[in-house]
């Protein structure tokens, strides 16, 4: 749906089909049977926020409820973003072209914090005031959910709540509240002061925050009946939960552009540094008949060629082998390919690559994040240097000429042993592949990656200092000199966004002045290397007197309140510091699956047993 | 197998997508309405589709042809309604059949284009227009694999035909050439900007309405 004014734009920006909305399986309703509408707001480009699993499960569910018509916002590329101000044009939503400030809610999906700068952009750009407390109406109702709401502080300003955990039982009670108060006629006040008592809902005005002399958190003290913690909200039957078997097919490509399963949520594994693996604890499996089911629904409604998993580690899914003969069987006569990403270096299994993959043996990835043993079992990332050379040994009999390994740098604990150990483990798998390679006329190409550590909150890490910049450029130089074969090549990523992002995602309500002061200064697409300025962004924290530092390289105090405290994951945060003693002792803590560690998230489901 | 010919439309907000990305809808769409057309062989096969010729991004066609092989024998009369319904609102099949003559007899194509003027008034732009493109020969400098190239568009415009419309719209008919070369109908914009810039509309819109060849006759 679009007017005269965006027609004239469109034949100027660079791909303008997502622009405009209209692909298959959009959803279209009829205003007048509508009394809720909500603008669902991917903080990125088109292509990234179409390919987000977690935005169509919740475009289907919030469209499954009557009289609710949901829509999607994505941020415009800078092109369209200048055109559009140029010619007064507010953001619209895809569906209806209808501007942001004529929805009800306003809900942003935020994965990463990076795209938090495009909040405020996208805010702006819809001339809907970015402060909170500056919006005194219930409508528009500005929302957040997602995994970078797990410390919502450095946000909070901005929202008038957060959605904490799965959204798809939360979201739809939240929106319930909001139409019962529109109907009664409630202030926002009460219909905050109602909301905060759904469980997993965070009103960040309803916490009074207190800092000491030196800069950290004194309190943050509830007020208006307002929970001490907020627990994230999870799925209890999650095997039988809403999936999207309709969903919209893009008519230009996207990044994922494809069927997407989820095997389960949560992992088995418990890496030290992976915030992701202790936020969607538990683990939870989705039955193997009902996922080939649903893939092949999928695939037949959307005509997609491919059809991958989704989980965070893919290989320690029991029924995998189940679940690829099964999906193999429709995908094989039809030319549709499957394909498995996150598998893990200690479970590779060649026949299972061999049956997956039939075509083009081009690139495999292993991630051993670390280079030393010893460093690896800091990290808890459970892999051995035999295993992950046994891998390498059976992709490279299979074929596999490419291989790419993922290393961080500034891990705790972290010497320039272990820095040259990367180098070193590199230097064996070459070694394995002259040994083993299948056809070695083609040459072999190893790529080291490497970037640097950003401890995140809710992980054993999240007391950690960060490397600062300098020391992480000099075990970058370390390590290159020390990689000197011609099939390895080394590359590194800068380590200013790592910097920025170590910031924000340990930040407190002091950074939101930072971000506004970022978005006033030109910046937006701070994930995209081709905007994203660390001048910027420190002329920005100068500006408002907040010291970078402070956040990034301070390690925290046992004792210290931390600014996420109030956001209640499941885990024990005692199990965190325990952890933490771990990894300074190089100690490895068993997967959920060998033995129970007692994180706590298992008393997130009724019963109380994970399935590991 | 059945060859087959679609006649199709992309028009409306289809028409902002790519040539790339019309070949993905129209695989899917064959994939969803369950009509199984031949893939390529090889490692990595990929469905055969053989379009008549591309579409810029922005410009609409009620005119649209694709060449497939259809695996089964499906009923071709109702093709276009199993497409249809699989299919995005702006793309939309008006007929299947089995084709008799090759893409490359296509010698002309007719546009509508649609100029709007934001300043100035229209009363004699019509006439400007015409007597701008009675010239003999119309340079145009384009870009081509290796750097700027000049093409002369002139041989390849059969028939133009301005009509003024209100507030500052001028519409256009032409027949152009459609290959060797094939003149897009921006290439006119493009004569008009880079060679008399104040009849150069702020804005213009085309649409492809009909094919023909060599001797005028509708190609099919």
């Amino acid at each position: 749906m679009i007017d005269k004014r965006l027609e004239q734009i469109l034949p100027r920006v660079q791909k303008p089909a997502r622009y405009t909305g209209g692909e298959y399986n959009e959803i279209i309703k009829d205003k007048a049977e509508v009394d809720v509408r909500i603008a669902f707001c991917f903080p990125d480009t088109y292509e990234i926020g179409m390919s987000n699993l977690g935005m169509k499960i919740l475009y289907g569910v919030w469209n499954a409820m009557p009289g609710v018509w949901c829509e999607r916002v994505f941020a415009p590329w800078g092109d369209m973003e200048d055109e559009m101000r140029g010619a007064g044009i507010p953001l619209y939503a895809l569906e209806s072209g209808d501007p942001l400030a004529e929805f009800d809610i306003i809900a942003f999906s935020l994965g990463y914090e990076m795209a938090y700068t495009n909040v405020l952009n996208m805010l702006n750009l819809a001339g809907i005031p970015l402060y909170a407390a500056d919006r005194g109406g219930l409508t528009p109702l500005v929302v957040a959910g997602g995994s970078a709401c797990y410390n919502p502080e450095p946000m909070a300003d901005f929202m008038d709540l957060f959605l904490i955990g799965e959204g798809e039982d939360l979201n739809c009670e939240v929106t319930e509240l909001y139409r019962a108060a529109r109907n009664a006629g409630w202030s926002k006040a009460e219909f905050l002061r109602r909301a905060a008592q759904i469980p997993g809902v965070y009103v960040p005005s309803l916490y009074e925050v207190r800092y000491n002399a030196d800069g950290t958190l004194a309190a943050m003290e509830p007020k208006n009946g307002a929970p001490a913690h907020v627990t994230k909200r999870i799925l209890q039957n999650f095997s039988d939960a809403y999936f999207p078997v309709k969903s919209i097919v893009p008519s230009t490509e996207i990044v994922h552009d494809r069927v997407v399963l989820e095997l389960f949520r949560g992992c088995i594994r418990g890496c030290r540094f992976c915030q992701a693996g202790f936020i969607y604890r538990p683990v939870r499996a989705r039955d193997p008949k009902k996922l080939i089911e649903q893939g092949k629904e999928a695939l037949a409604d959307s005509g997609y060629e491919e059809v991958t998993l989704s989980s965070l580690s893919t290989s320690d899914y029991r029924p995998l082998n189940e679940l690829c003969d099964g999906l193999l069987d429709f995908c094989e006569p039809r030319n549709v390919s499957l394909s498995l990403p996150s598998l893990r270096a200690d479970n590779f299994s060649m026949e299972l690559m061999e049956r997956v993959q039939k075509v083009r043996k081009t690139g495999l990835t292993f991630a051993p994040e670390a280079g030393s043993q010893r460093l690896r079992d800091v990290i808890n990332k459970n892999v051995t240097e035999e295993e992950l050379l046994n891998s390498c040994r059976i992709a490279f009999q299979g074929g596999w000429n490419g291989l790419k390994l993922y290393f961080m740098l500034g891990l705790p604990t972290e010497t320039d042993e272990d820095v040259v150990a990367i180098a070193e483990l590199a230097g064996r798998v070459l070694h394995t592949w002259r040994e083993y390679a299948a056809n070695k006329s083609r040459g072999v190409r190893i790529t080291v990656s490497t970037s640097c550590f950003v401890p995140k909150p809710h992980t054993p890490f999240q007391w950690e200092a960060q490397v600062t910049m300098d020391e992480y450029k000099r075990r970058v130089t370390l390590l290159r000199d020390t990689m000197r074969a011609r099939s390895i090549t080394y590359n590194w990523h800068d380590p200013d966004t790592s910097y920025i992002e170590a910031i924000l995602s340990r930040g407190d309500r002091r950074i939101g002045a930072v971000l506004e002061q970022v978005v006033r200064t030109g910046g937006r697409m701070d994930a995209w290397d081709e905007y994203f300025s660390l001048q910027r962004w420190l002329d920005a924290f100068s500006a408002c007197g907040v010291d970078p530092a402070f956040y990034a390289y301070r390690e925290r105090g046992k004792d210290e309140l931390l600014p996420w405290q109030t956001i209640d994951t499941g885990v024990f945060p005692d199990y965190l510091w325990r952890e933490r003693e771990s990894a300074y002792r190089a100690e490895i803590t068993p997967d959920c699956r060998r033995a129970c560690m007692g994180c706590g998230a298992n008393r997130l489901l009724k019963g109380g047993v994970c399935d590991a | 197998m059945l060859s087959c010919r679609l006649l199709f439309r992309k028009e409306g907000l289809e028409k902002y997508i790519s040539h790339l990305d019309l070949m993905r809808t129209m695989q899917r769409a064959f994939v969803r309405a369950e009509i199984p057309i031949r893939h390529s062989e090889g490692f990595n096969p990929h469905p055969k589709m053989v379009f008549a010729l591309p579409l810029s991004v922005g410009c609409e066609s009620g005119c649209e042809l694709l060449d497939v092989d259809l695996l089964a024998d499906p009923e071709l009369a109702v093709l276009p309604e199993r497409l249809n319904c699989v299919l995005p609102a702006g793309i939309e099949v008006e007929s299947a059949y089995v084709p008799e003559r090759k893409f490359r007899e296509i010698a002309w194509l007719a546009i509508h284009g649609e100029l709007i003027y934001d300043t100035g008034t229209a009363e004699t732009r019509g006439s400007e227009l015409e007597s701008f493109f009675r010239a003999p020969s119309l340079i145009i400098e384009k870009k081509g694999k290796r750097g700027a190239v000049e093409l002369d568009i002139r041989p390849g415009i059969r028939e133009l035909r301005w009509k003024s419309g209100g507030q500052g719209q001028i519409a256009l008919d032409a027949v152009l050439s459609a290959q060797e070369p094939a003149i897009n109908p921006d290439f006119l914009i493009r004569a008009l900007q880079q060679n008399a810039p104040s009849l150069a509309p702020d804005f213009a819109a085309f649409r492809r309405t009909e094919l023909f060849d060599k001797d005028m006759q509708v190609f099919r």
